[in-house]
């Protein structure tokens, strides 16, 4: 948490920043505050806006309008002093296939102009980082997609960036790959690394992050420490189960309808103690118990009720 | 806005390391495509050609084709390649979330176009001298054709590669342009005797036709006052068309 250093600034602060395709806003007077040393996750569906927003920050997209300063300078107007102390991975790997990871690594390390001794002591440090030393000598095409993945990552490494910008580093990985790319994130973060995140997984984000801003429709809709977020949205325990519309005027009597969640025939109610609930639709149902899962409401649960349309009498 | 030497080279040094790997293969084609002319018009059309030029056929084909084989090495270089890297590779997005610029982009790639078109020229050039084709010193001036003739057709293949909507677009780049280019810029025949004088000012805008004979000048050991016209076009065409793809690379690569 940035607790311990309340007083140094952002590392990205982005003030209604606006991006038009043509006709089409893409983002839509975004504010944006990411705090030195935490791990920062922008959430939000397919087409939302978070890349085109990461790609303004590191400054390869130009805001429409808007300003955006990463580490206090203007991204307009310091490109390459910007760049040279941030990494990305982006969502598509870009690796040269004909060449072996320890390759790869020393091809773009000279993007950032590192030159030997230095280039191939990093190479090696991030070969042991990201657990490539299985593998570091053959071709890139030869290896498995989380093995392509953690290459990726520790190309945008090489310059021990101060802001590391992940877009869906997890996207397609089993899940141990997963859990082992987030233990490398957490120590990258524990070691004064910023990191901005994108991702779908909202348990992902939930248990990596320390602050996240939910952004539909190219604007922040939501923001805070996902606990935070999940507290002050919804009630903290979540009952799910099946449920015809017809059966619903019986069982939710009572139960706001800004604490409901409908998809499909499940139906998703967000209660401060479900215990009363669970007896009332037992009695209901008498012999026929129907399956229903008690469990604490989740960074999922708010990421619905704030982006899907689903949510009935949404707030 | 700013051009970096060094961050240049880097993007160089990428496809240099991709070469180191991968050049046993790549050279085969490039370096046979030439020869194969050389022989085959060269010694068989060349046996029924008393003399062209002032010289026999083969040796007047042999500065042509230098400059034909440093056009076709710059040209697939800045048209396949790079329209690869562009969009299925994603190769510049990459580069650009590190501090290298467009600008660092299009030098990077036209210098490591004009590397292979030396590669190619160079190798060609090797096989005129073995063959006793290269007439020494004087031909040796053409080694600085070369690397000028990469530079125009990287430059003209750049503009061409950033601005096309999809890859299909190159076989006209190739059937339409660089093929006539290659018949009709006095490599196989000197124009000046085949084409009536009005022609002959439209001619004057083909690009290969300047570098072929700057190379001809060269072999032959004869220097005019074309030289300097020669040299001019070759060299300000690059410029105007490397001011051009500038902008266009950014376009391509920005938003």
């Amino acid at each position: 948490m940035n607790k311990a250093a309340p007083l140094a600034p952002p590392v990205v602060e982005a003030r209604a920043i606006t991006k038009k395709f043509g006709d089409r806003l893409a983002v839509d007077h975004l504010d944006l505050d990411v705090p030195a040393r935490v791990c920062f996750g922008l959430l939000g569906p397919n087409g939302a806006g978070k890349t085109t927003t990461l790609r303004m920050i590191y400054g390869v997209t130009r805001a429409t309008s808007g300003t955006i300063r990463v580490f206090g300078m203007d991204i307009a107007h310091h490109l390459r002093a910007v760049r040279s102390r941030l990494g990305v991975t982006l969502q598509q790997n870009v690796l040269i296939e004909a060449l072996s990871p320890k390759e790869n690594l020393l091809v773009f390390g000279r993007y950032h102009l590192l030159r030997e001794p230095e280039l191939s002591r990093r190479a090696e440090e991030l070969i042991d980082f990201l657990e490539l030393r299985s593998h570091a000598r053959v071709p890139v095409r030869q290896l498995s997609g989380g093995f392509q993945r953690r290459l990726a990552v520790a190309l945008s490494l090489l310059n021990g960036p101060e802001l590391l910008i992940l877009d869906e580093p997890t996207t397609g990985l089993d899940p141990a790959m997963r859990l082992s790319l987030w233990s490398r994130i957490r120590e990258l973060r524990a070691a004064g690394t910023t990191v901005l995140i994108t991702t779908h997984y909202m348990d992902e984000a939930q248990r990596l992050c320390d602050q996240v801003a939910i952004v539909s429709a190219g604007k922040v809709i939501g923001a805070g420490a996902p606990a935070d977020l999940i507290a002050t949205r919804l009630a903290p325990e979540t009952v799910e189960f099946d449920c015809a519309p017809s059966e619903e005027a019986a069982l939710l009597d009572g139960v706001p309808s800004s604490q409901r969640l409908r998809v499909g025939r499940r139906l998703m109610l967000y209660l401060d103690d479900a215990t009363d609930f669970i007896e009332n639709v037992r009695r209901l149902d008498q012999g026929d118990r129907r399956p229903i899962i008690v469990r604490p409401t989740n960074l999922e649960d708010v990421y619905l009720s704030l982006t899907g349309t689903s949510l009935e009498g949404n707030p | 806005m700013s051009i970096s030497l060094p961050y240049a080279l880097a993007v160089w040094r990428r496809n240099a390391a991709i070469y180191k790997r991968t050049w046993k293969w790549n050279i085969l084609p490039n370096f046979f495509e030439p020869v194969l002319y050389l022989f085959s018009i060269g010694i068989g059309v060349g046996a029924y050609v008393s003399e062209m030029g002032g010289t026999t056929y083969i040796a007047f084909l042999a500065p042509g084709l230098v400059c034909v084989a440093a056009m076709n090495g710059a040209s697939f270089e800045v048209t396949y390649n790079i329209y690869v890297r562009l969009v299925f590779e994603k190769t510049y997005d990459a580069m650009l979330t590190t501090p290298i610029e467009p600008d660092d982009v299009l030098i990077g790639e036209v210098l490591w176009a004009v590397t292979r078109a030396g590669i190619y020229g160079g190798c060609f050039f090797v096989v005129l001298m073995l063959f006793g084709l290269a007439p020494l010193p004087s031909s040796l001036w053409a080694l600085l054709v070369i690397p000028i003739t990469g530079l125009l057709f990287a430059a003209i293949g750049m503009v061409f590669s950033l601005r096309i909507p999809n890859i299909d677009m190159f076989s006209f780049y190739f059937t339409l342009f660089l093929t006539p280019l290659f018949l009709f810029s006095d490599v196989f025949f000197p124009l000046k005797e085949r084409l009536a004088e009005p022609w002959l000012s439209v001619a004057e805008a083909l690009p290969l036709l300047h570098p072929v004979r700057l190379a001809r000048a060269a072999f032959n050991g004869e220097f005019s006052i074309t030289v300097l016209w020669d040299s001019a076009y070759t060299l300000g065409t690059s410029l105007l068309l490397l001011l051009w793809a500038r902008r266009s690379v950014r376009i391509r690569l920005t938003n």
